[in-house]
């Protein structure tokens, strides 16, 4: 794509290794950066608080605190729970979650993999920690586990759907499923013949922003798409007998994905790594590319943790309502519609 | 695994990376083999299927090392993250909580025998006698846009046929639940 940035050649495993620690560093910020800014800031001012303020300037430090106080915590497993499945089902959720993060580009040759399928990818593979909740909720043998998975699974199954046919309208624009291809469109697209800052999908796929971004918050189950966590109801659902590090591993996974469903946002809609007026393939964009990628993704972050912390929980019938009766007839519109003007214009 | 071979992309042309393939393909097979016989063994139904998702994750993963990156992304997709997922959804609905089921691996065992071997006779015979010892083109992985031409001009028949038959499933699906 374009020169090549690094004066040395590395090795396959080396250039593996390498890539393996990015990922891991490419999953913990943006979480950790997302649970500061808005779990514990962001909510706090919108309730008239500060929030953590002790641990280090202005309570940075506290999510370090937080990390040291669920280590140390006693792991408790219920007498009658599965124990290998138990045990397993954290890591289902995570294994999701760092495959997820592969697909996403942070510059023209800063990427992780460069694959052909690369969202179908992403959309794959974000389907696998639904088999994690199934495994906590049935191992955890407790009624409320149990309800709390299978409500997840409805949950999830059924916004999967709108969030996949959502992106299809960027992919016909597009005209690739490569996240890269994703981007140099938008990057080299023009309105109406007007090319200055490029073709940010969000302009001529609002629909399909929109609808990606209520699709995200139902598969992440933050409010109001809690149901399978409802607190008054069923304690915290499929979380319940989870303690310690283990519960740590399901919040890290619920705030990494939530970070990393943002990257893709931003990257499909808000045309990822790339600031208009630069040509897209200067090497500059390897640098500058990831820390453009992190602004986009606050931004996005931003708008689901202010859905979060805004409005009250959905009624399962509800939730189940506007998946199937609202957002999906909506998305196949918007395929058809942009089906239409992709061949006609 | 899948983390392995997804970067190994480059043309399979040298010698290197066909040893590679072979070993990758030598631990898939093994840890196939083993879930897929613990899977029909287990008492827990929950268990078998989970002992399927490894299986079934193996399967994508064969299909990638032979280039095949589509239909391997379609493996997890269909596969793993809406059959297996239909099939825990259902036990966990019907069977309550934690517990082994006693029925399911007694009477079945000797249909379910007879189906799979009538099974790899029909499938194997069909793959030999289709492919023979013909060696596959691995010079290159497979575009997910030559698959996309060839269904929709080439296959574009058995395609809509499936279609159909999906329509027509969905149909008698909303029917037999509305039976009142």
């Amino acid at each position: 794509m374009s020169t090549l940035t690094l004066a040395v050649e590395l090795a396959y495993w080396q250039q593996t290794t390498i890539r393996a620690v990015v990922a891991l560093v490419a999953v913990l910020i943006p979480a950790g950066t997302l649970v500061y800014l808005f779990l514990f800031k962001m909510m706090s001012f919108m309730q008239s608080r500060l929030g953590p303020m002790e641990a280090g300037p202005y309570g940075s430090l506290q999510l370090l605190a937080e990390v040291g106080k669920f280590l140390q915590k006693e792991d408790v497993l219920p007498r009658k729970a599965d124990r290998v499945v138990f045990k397993a089902a954290p890591f289902v959720v995570l294994i999701s979650t760092f495959l997820l993060v592969l697909v996403i580009p942070g510059g023209p040759d800063a990427f992780f993999i460069d694959v052909d399928t690369g969202i179908f990818l992403a959309l794959a593979v974000s389907s696998i920690s639904v088999i994690g909740i199934l495994m906590a909720g049935w191992a955890s043998s407790s009624k409320y586990s149990l309800l709390g998975a299978l409500r997840a699974t409805g949950q999830l199954i059924a916004y999967e759907l709108p969030l996949v046919l959502a992106v299809m309208g960027v992919v016909i624009q597009a005209g690739t499923l490569n996240m890269q291809g994703i981007v140099m469109a938008q990057a080299e697209g023009e309105i109406f013949g007007f090319g200055a800052i490029g073709n940010p999908f969000i302009i001529t796929q609002f629909l399909g922003f929109v609808i990606f971004l209520i699709a995200v918050q139902a598969e992440l189950t933050q409010p109001p798409f809690d149901m399978p966590v409802a607190e008054s109801e069923i304690v915290t659902g499929y979380l319940t007998e989870y303690t310690g590090m283990r519960f740590l591993l399901f919040f890290i996974g619920e705030f990494a994905t939530a970070g990393i469903f943002s990257a893709l946002a931003a990257t499909l809609f808000l045309g990822g790594w790339y600031v208009p007026g630069l040509d897209p393939t200067d090497n500059l964009f390897n640098v500058i590319g990831p820390l453009v990628l992190m602004g986009k993704i606050i931004l996005v972050a931003f708008l689901i943790f202010w859905f979060r912390f805004t409005y009250p929980r959905f009624r399962e019938d509800q939730l189940q309502t506007l998946a199937w009766k609202v957002l999906i007839p909506l998305s196949l519109v918007n395929i058809v519609v942009t089906g239409v003007l992709k061949v006609l214009v | 695994m899948i983390l392995a071979a997804l970067p190994g992309f480059e043309p399979l042309v040298s010698g290197d990376a066909v040893v590679a393939q072979n070993i990758a393909f030598g631990i898939l097979a093994v840890v196939m083999v083993a879930a897929a016989l613990r899977m029909v063994t287990t008492p827990n139904v929950v268990h078998a299927a989970l002992y399927l998702v490894i299986v079934l994750a193996g399967v994508a993963g064969i299909f990638i090392l032979l280039g095949a990156e589509f239909v391997g992304v379609t493996q997890v997709l269909v596969y793993i993250g809406a059959i297996v997922v239909l099939f825990l959804f259902g036990i966990m609905l019907t069977r309550g909580a934690l517990g082994e089921d006693e029925d399911a691996a007694t009477e079945k065992r000797r249909m379910a025998l007879m189906v799979g071997v009538l099974l790899l006779v029909v499938t194997g015979g069909a793959l030999l006698d289709s492919f023979g010892d013909a060696a596959m083109d691995r010079s290159r992985p497979s575009l997910t846009a030559e698959i996309g031409d060839s269904i929709f001009s080439q296959y574009i028949v058995p395609f809509e046929a499936v279609s159909v038959l999906l329509l027509a499933a969905l149909i008698g699906a909303i029917v037999v639940a509305r039976k009142e």
